[in-house]
């Protein structure tokens, strides 16, 4: 009798320690996703919202006013996260390998820097690399004349061909720092006897890195690769400052982030539209649940092995 | 016993690489700040150089601070990161400890559910959210923004929270039970104190996306006494684009705060990364 009071006691504490974080995580976060799958489903007819189905996916996917810019904003989100996997993440190794050496010096000093433009606002960042590149002051043609590369410069924001790489690179320059420090811990949490034994092998400097120590970091890299992807994919701030909700020139910087934006608010002569927004909302999320989804079931896995 | 991996060419590598990092990294920012002070003909004649007697000109932060609302931003983004930042940690610091500390069915499923929000970002949902706030008549209140951010920040918390909360020892734990302690107080009392580093790398984690979030104050929150820093910002250098004194300085002095918490607090953030707290 005395055991029975003593555990239903215990249940209400339980249920005091988890109701506000539930209540405010369900009401705010977890309600409202479903709720934009849920309207993704409906359609204005005047004033009253009507179930409408799959139409408006259909609309988005056949209709050439929306495909075309649901397409160009997706192939463009794809190049956003190519240039991220391709730059960001081998810098990001190489730095946290040198920095990792163990008697190397300022290498503290090393680390705060390089972490610095990550903790800068997208605001900052995008008027600072635009001001910068800007043919107008002259910062980027002065420091290309210094190393007699002049001729190279080109407003490279401004041109259709260059931009989204352009502001690709300002992404990763700007977030280099998070891959940095995770394989950094990643490369200190090797333990001191596998390396060496790999030093009795005779197995130093760069074989050691290659066959020893990324085996080991794999699935480091493997979380950073899922982080930037979702990052990637839900990207809008940086491109909004500085470019503006309109993604130019010509909608070549455009991507899901802030294709959302416009078609949810409206822009110029458009009006916007919560339902074709939900619609764009729920692809994202369906895009992400699925770069999600395989890394969980199909790479995270098989990483597993490697772990201690 | 002499490494190969130490020979002299090879540290002088590793330095010349991490160093030209280190500027690329620095530069920008240092262009900005030193132009600032700069009067608007330096700033085009000589943009790489710092500022001299001649050249130092204040013009540009004279016009910020007398046409911006920035102390008024400020406060806001103030008020918005630290209401939020208390509440993700008292939220997440209980529900991490119910989820460490009890064993009740569910358990596993609840820490499953609330993880969920570390890989699927809030943002997708905004379209329902702007609805909620709407029909609650929050648009255009901090406490919107407040809430977001809380719910935004919950999931991260509550996962590392709970691994730390897991190694308190259970002696401790049971010790204040045979006193009587009630569970809260052991939770307050006992449990608090104990993983107050662990709460301090969360926090700074959660303020750096909350404190630069563009997003959710241009949509749930645009107006003029409620606007953030980082939106103040963004508008003001927008409508001064062709004054570059003015936005130089309005840049220098959206950077200045987050570089002197960064300073401060970059020994806290880069033992929470390196600790593998985040896994």
């Amino acid at each position: 009798m005395a055991e029975e009071t003593e555990r239903k006691r215990r249940r209400w504490h339980i249920a005091v320690f988890l109701a506000p974080a539930i209540l405010v995580y369900t009401a705010i976060m977890i309600l409202p996703l479903f709720g934009t799958l849920q309207l993704s489903l409906f359609t204005a007819d005047g004033q009253s919202r009507v179930f409408a189905g799959l139409a408006n996916f259909r609309q988005l996917f056949l209709d050439p006013r929306w495909s075309a810019s649901f397409w160009n904003a997706l192939g463009n989100n794809v190049w956003f996260f190519i240039i991220h996997m391709l730059v960001q993440n081998p810098i990001g190794i190489l730095l946290a390998a040198l920095l990792s050496s163990p008697k190397l010096r300022f290498s503290p000093f090393y680390r705060t820097a390089i972490f610095i433009p990550t903790i800068l606002s997208f605001v900052i960042v995008g008027f600072t690399w635009k001001l910068i590149l800007s043919p107008l002051w002259g910062v980027a043609p002065n420091l290309l004349d210094l190393i007699g590369l002049k001729s190279l410069f080109v407003p490279w924001l401004g041109k259709e061909q260059y931009a989204l790489t352009t502001l690709g690179l300002i992404s990763v320059w700007q977030f280099i720092g998070i891959p940095m420090m995770l394989i950094y811990a990643a490369l200190l949490s090797i333990p001191d006897e596998v390396i060496e034994a790999a030093e009795c092998d005779g197995i130093t400097g760069m074989a050691q890195f290659w066959k020893i120590k990324l085996p080991l970091i794999l699935p480091s890299i493997g979380i950073i690769s899922v982080l930037t992807f979702v990052g990637n994919f839900n990207a809008f701030d940086l491109i909004y400052s500085a470019q503006g909700a309109l993604a130019g020139p010509n909608y070549s910087t455009d991507i899901l982030g802030t294709f959302l934006y416009r078609t949810f608010f409206g822009f110029q002569l458009q009006t916007g539209d919560p339902y074709m927004g939900s619609t764009i909302a729920s692809m994202m999320f369906f895009i992400i649940l699925a770069g999600v989804c395989l890394y969980l079931f199909a790479i995270q896995t098989r990483l597993r092995r490697y772990q201690f | 016993m002499a490494k190969a991996t130490n020979s002299l060419p090879r540290t002088i590598a590793a330095h010349a690489i991490l160093l030209l990092y280190t500027v690329i990294a620095l530069a920008p920012v240092v262009v900005i700040v030193i132009n600032s002070f700069k009067s608007r003909n330096a700033i085009f004649r000589t943009p790489l150089a710092p500022p001299t007697a001649e050249t130092f000109d204040l013009i540009g932060y004279q016009t910020v601070l007398g046409q911006g609302d920035f102390l008024l931003y400020f406060q806001n983004s103030f008020i918005v990161t630290v209401g939020s930042l208390f509440l993700v940690l008292l939220f997440g610091a209980m529900a991490a400890f119910a989820l460490a500390e009890y064993r009740f069915k569910g358990n596993t499923l609840m820490g499953l559910y609330l993880a969920l929000g570390i890989m699927i970002p809030i943002r997708l949902g905004t379209v329902a959210i702007l609805q909620l706030m709407v029909a609650s008549g929050l648009v255009n209140t901090l406490t919107a923004l407040i809430l977001v951010y809380t719910a935004q920040g919950l999931p991260l918390c509550i996962f590392i929270l709970s691994e730390f909360m897991k190694q308190v020892s259970d002696d401790l734990k049971d010790a204040g039970r045979i006193d009587g302690l009630s569970e809260y107080r052991i939770f307050f009392r006992l449990v608090l104190p104990l993983v107050r580093p662990a709460m301090a790398t969360v926090a700074v984690f959660t303020m750096i996306p909350i404190w630069n979030d563009l997003w959710f104050p241009l949509i749930l929150a645009p107006s003029e006494s409620t606007k953030t820093i980082t939106l103040g910002a963004q508008l003001f250098i927008g409508q001064y684009v062709t004054n570059w004194n003015a936005v130089l300085a309005a840049l220098s002095l959206a950077i200045l705060p987050v570089l002197i918490l960064y300073v401060i607090f970059s020994r806290q953030l880069i033992r929470g990364i390196t600790s593998g707290a985040v896994k």
